[in-house]
């Protein structure tokens, strides 16, 4: 009997080992046949020649151009433009929020969150309409003072619309860190005799750098993926918007097209490699948090924040409220505020041409459960085994980060176009099925973030008490961890679906047929005709209610800690 | 090294309609080591925060050497404070931590690299200057904490459970360093704690605190040997507490008849107490000072009760024992054990002790002497 106990232990946990190993090849496989291949087999046709000689001949026509080279340095312009204006606001926010107490303090942090809600395609036609070259403030700019701002010329457009839509990421990220510092840190030094700013720049500043610096990078990765904001300013001149044209209009087989992502991927890669860097250097900042400080504020502070917020704020929220009044205009142009109302364009999108909505349903859903599949069997591998493999699908599962859309788009086409995918009868990329797929990829570091926070948050103690009473692996699972971890698991849902409702990147190259497309899509096809802007902008409404409802579920789920989401 | 004098007057602080403290009058002498004993909630550190000037008090008055300070900001008091968790600055290194409070004060640069490592020699860290806090161990990130705070020589150094976080062993070790550390500098030192015997074994004098009230100050002895109240009685050491009305009252002993029946005999002028008959009572012996025999051997005492033992824990150096007399459980601590005669569960047993060695927390006077 004594003899057969080691035995039996060693089986256990032998066949237990072959599960993991089993799911862990899997998803493996899977992570490599939709991420890493699609993105190889882009980088392949950039770096061969005709002959599949390895070649860096592409790269030096691709910086010979000189529409290239402009190309590269307005992408670096605007998304570094974009990092310093919405820091500029960003900063004083976060402070705000980390650091002090006033009524109405909620109501500030959840208008500071909004922007994001709308995605910064729909925003843009929003700000067109506002201030543009013909819209409100021009308009009444011209009639009092007889002159106009190019507020939405060119590169103008682009940094503001994009910069109103991103500074709360950078919020976030630095607000989280600021109201990580413990309080005796900040004690400490005043005890030691410095105070005000100097306490500042030698304690806080370097303290809330590592948030700040990564709600920057992560800022600056979104900015240069952005390829619906261009596309609705007609502004052509970047990187993204380059890469879409050359594909769709010359065609797969360009070989700039290539080139260009690979610039993008190297890019985004290299700001995704230093956010992580700086938010591992955060991770002392959170070791002690204990007490934070925040402190009432009254009289003439309170009423500098609160114009200051407002100001900010007021900015923040001119796309909601000129896409709600385009969705209610028969029309708006050339005139300060829309000249007739009409519930016309709910009717066409809600009852004449439901499918957007629908499919928007269809696809964000599905591709929010696998998310949440596969988020918790990667977080699931990642802290409770001890598998091989771990590493490389860590970082198989965080590389959608700095895949920018349109590259994953290229690839997919390049990879899964002109063969029939076995069970489909169909290249995949003829069915919406692609979509869902591409959704799931893009946002399942969103979901494995959140799966393993929450899961890291579960003590192996706890799963061991329940082993240790007479549950199995199974029951234990089932009994102890999926409760607890459950919230964590919706929230990650909830993102994946949110953030997929508006994407659009990769979404318009991959759209098989017009009538298998989502909301996005079908928001940027109205938007073509000045006809069809009053019915996009009535899908842009139904895309903001359906990201700030999602918002607001994450929100009730995750507490106050929706911010940590958004993390790197 | 100029020492300080620390005064409150009718200090008071609430938070929503809780007093954190509340009308404390303090004076703690320069060199002293004053220690603010009391359960967690109790207003120490609030108190001790209000010295350092994190906290203002709603009412009162704080003194360093006769000067109010309430209105003086905390990095205008040169009191220094170490705080429980350390407050190792996690961007900087050990000598920048170190060094922080001599910038501050625009010490020269020439300056600051000899008076750091000195510093951190002092608390036996030479060498860890480049290291990051977080590659110390506990121990040695409380160093580090007590040199950053000592280098810029204070001139009241205050302390908040700096010893809470250490593993037993080490706190003991801990607490002989900082114990001749204080002697040596000689400067007047707080020292906030829940543990009492921390708090005997450093301190000069003891306040001890329950719901922000100060409800005995005195020297260690005073307060384990007297103390003054059930609640300090209980807090400060372990106390076995009997509730009863004296029944009889000599020139020298007290009976006591206790509410679970038992009678008690107590000396009464000798040890600095006066009650009269009829008075409600509570007294109480320290279980060090019981003596336990066998109801065989026939032994002596004044104070002899019958009991069985309900618990006994062997602890090398001493033994614990729970005794079951009619209902009522007594605690007996018996030291070095080596050589006398162990009890178990369920031996009968007698309790024996002095008289002289119950002391009244209610319901007598105080004789003053």
């Amino acid at each position: 009997m004594a003899r057969s106990e080691p035995l039996q232990g060693l089986f256990v946990r032998t066949r237990v080992d072959w599960m993991q190993g089993a799911l862990m090849a899997g998803l493996l496989a899977l992570l490599f046949a939709f991420i890493l291949y699609p993105i190889m087999r882009v980088l392949w046709v950039a770096l061969v020649d005709e002959s599949d000689q390895l070649t860096l001949i592409h790269f030096r026509n691709f910086f010979l151009r000189p529409l290239f080279r402009e190309a590269l340095w307005n992408t670096l312009l605007s998304g570094s433009l974009v990092v310093v204006f919405g820091s500029l606001i960003a900063l004083p926010l976060a402070y705000i929020i980390a650091r002090y107490e006033f009524r109405g303090k909620i109501l500030l942090q959840t208008l500071a969150t909004l922007p994001l809600v709308v995605p910064p395609f729909v925003g843009a036609v929003a700000f067109q309409q506002i201030l543009g070259r013909s819209g409100t403030v021009n308009l009444l700019l011209l009639q009092w003072f007889d002159v106009a701002i190019p507020f939405m010329e060119g590169l103008n457009g682009i940094v503001l619309v994009q910069t109103l839509h991103f500074f709360p990421f950078i919020m976030l990220n630095t607000a989280v860190s600021l109201s990580n510092i413990d309080a005796s840190l900040e004690e400490a030094a005043e005890n030691m005799g410095c105070h005000g700013f100097r306490l500042f720049r030698r304690v806080t500043l370097p303290l809330m750098l590592p948030g700040f610096m990564a709600g920057s990078l992560l800022t600056f990765i979104r900015a240069i993926d952005d390829l619906g904001t261009p596309l609705m300013l007609n502004y052509k001149n970047l990187l993204a918007p380059q890469a879409y044209l050359r594909i769709t209009t010359i065609g797969i087989d360009d070989v700039d097209g290539y080139v260009i992502c690979v610039v993008l991927v190297f890019l985004s890669l290299a700001s995704l490699l230093a956010a992580r860097k700086y938010l591992s250097l955060a991770e002392y900042a959170t070791v002690q948090a204990g007490r934070s400080v925040s402190q009432p504020i009254h009289g003439k502070k309170l009423g500098f924040v609160l114009f200051f917020s407002a100001l900010a704020l007021t900015i923040g929220l001119l796309p909601h409220i000129g896409i709600f009044l385009l969705s209610l205009s028969k029309v708006w142009s050339f005139s300060v505020l829309p000249t007739s109302f009409t519930a016309e364009n709910y009717n066409e999108i809600l009852f004449r041409v439901p499918h957007f909505i629908k499919n928007t349903l269809l696809y964000t859903g599905l591709a929010a459960g696998f998310d949440v599949l596969l988020g918790a069997a990667i977080a699931f591998l990642l802290l409770r085994s001890r598998l091989w493999g771990r590493n490389l699908l860590d970082a198989l599962a965080t590389l959608p980060l700095a895949i920018p859309g349109v590259v994953l788009a290229v690839g997919y086409i390049r990879v899964f176009h002109g063969w029939d995918f076995p069970g489909v009868g169909a290249p995949l990329t003829s069915t919406w099925f692609v979509l869902v797929i591409v959704y799931t990829v893009r946002r399942l570091p969103y979901t494995v973030r959140a799966c393993y926070a929450a899961l890291q948050q579960v003590h192996i103690s706890l799963e061991e008490s329940a082993q240790n009473l007479g549950a199995n692996r199974l029951r234990t699972f089932l009994k102890v961890t999926t409760p607890l971890i459950s919230g964590g698991l919706i929230a990650g849902g909830l993102i994946a679906f949110i953030t997929s409702c508006v994407e659009l990147s990769s979404t318009i190259m991959l759209v098989p047929r017009i009538e298998l497309g989502p909301i996005s899509y079908g928001i940027y096809v109205y938007m073509q005709s000045a006809l069809g802007r009053g019915a996009g902008a009535a899908l842009g409404v139904v895309a903001i209610l359906l990201v700030a409802a999602g918002t607001y579920l994450t929100h009730r789920v995750f507490g106050g800690r929706t911010g940590s989401a958004f993390r790197v | 090294m100029s020492v300080a004098q620390v005064r409150l007057e009718k200090i008071s602080k609430k938070y929503g309609d809780l007093w954190a403290v509340r009308d404390i009058d303090l004076r703690i002498e320069p060199g002293e080591f004053f220690t603010l004993l009391g359960p967690s909630g109790c207003g120490k550190t609030t108190l001790l925060r209000i010295i350092a000037g994190f906290v203002l008090p709603d009412e009162g008055t704080v003194f360093l050497d006769d000067k109010p300070v309430n209105l003086k900001p905390p990095w205008q008091r040169e009191v220094g404070l170490v705080f429980q968790n350390y407050a190792l600055w996690p961007h900087m290194s050990v000598f920048e931590n170190v060094a922080f409070g001599l910038r501050e004060r625009k010490v020269p640069r020439s300056e600051i690299a000899i008076r750091v490592p000195d510093a951190l020699a002092r608390v036996g860290l030479a060498g860890t200057e480049k290291r990051r806090p977080s590659q110390l161990s506990g121990g040695q990130q409380q160093r580090v904490a007590l040199a950053r705070t000592l280098v810029v020589q204070p001139k009241v150094l205050l302390l908040d459970e700096p010893l809470s976080n250490l593993d037993a062993k080490l706190r003991a070790e801990m607490r002989i360093e900082l114990l001749k550390l204080q002697r040596d500098l000689g400067i007047t030192t707080v020292y906030v704690t829940h543990d009492q015997e921390e708090a005997l074994a450093l301190s000069t004098r003891i306040a001890v605190m329950d719901a922000g009230q100060i409800v005995q100050e005195g020297s260690p002895r005073d307060i384990y040997e007297d103390p003054r109240s059930r609640f300090v009685a209980e807090f400060v050491g372990k106390s076995n507490l009997f509730s009863g009305r004296v029944i009889q009252a000599g020139d020298e002993l007290a009976e006591i008849k206790t509410v679970e029946g038992l009678v008690i005999k107590a000396a009464m002028n000798a040890c600095g107490f006066k009650t009269a008959a009829g008075r409600e009572i509570t007294v109480y012996i320290r279980p060090e000072a019981i003596v336990l025999a066998r109801p065989g051997d026939n032994p002596t005492g004044t104070n002899r009760l019958n009991g069985k033992v309900a618990a006994s824990a062997y602890q090398g150096s001493a033994v614990d024992y729970e005794v079951d007399i009619q209902g009522k459980s007594l605690r007996a601590h018996v030291i070095n054990p080596k050589g006398k005669a162990l009890f178990n569960r369920g031996d009968d047993v007698v309790v024996i002790f002095d008289p002289k060695d119950i002391g009244w927390v209610t319901g007598a006077d105080r004789n003053t002497p």
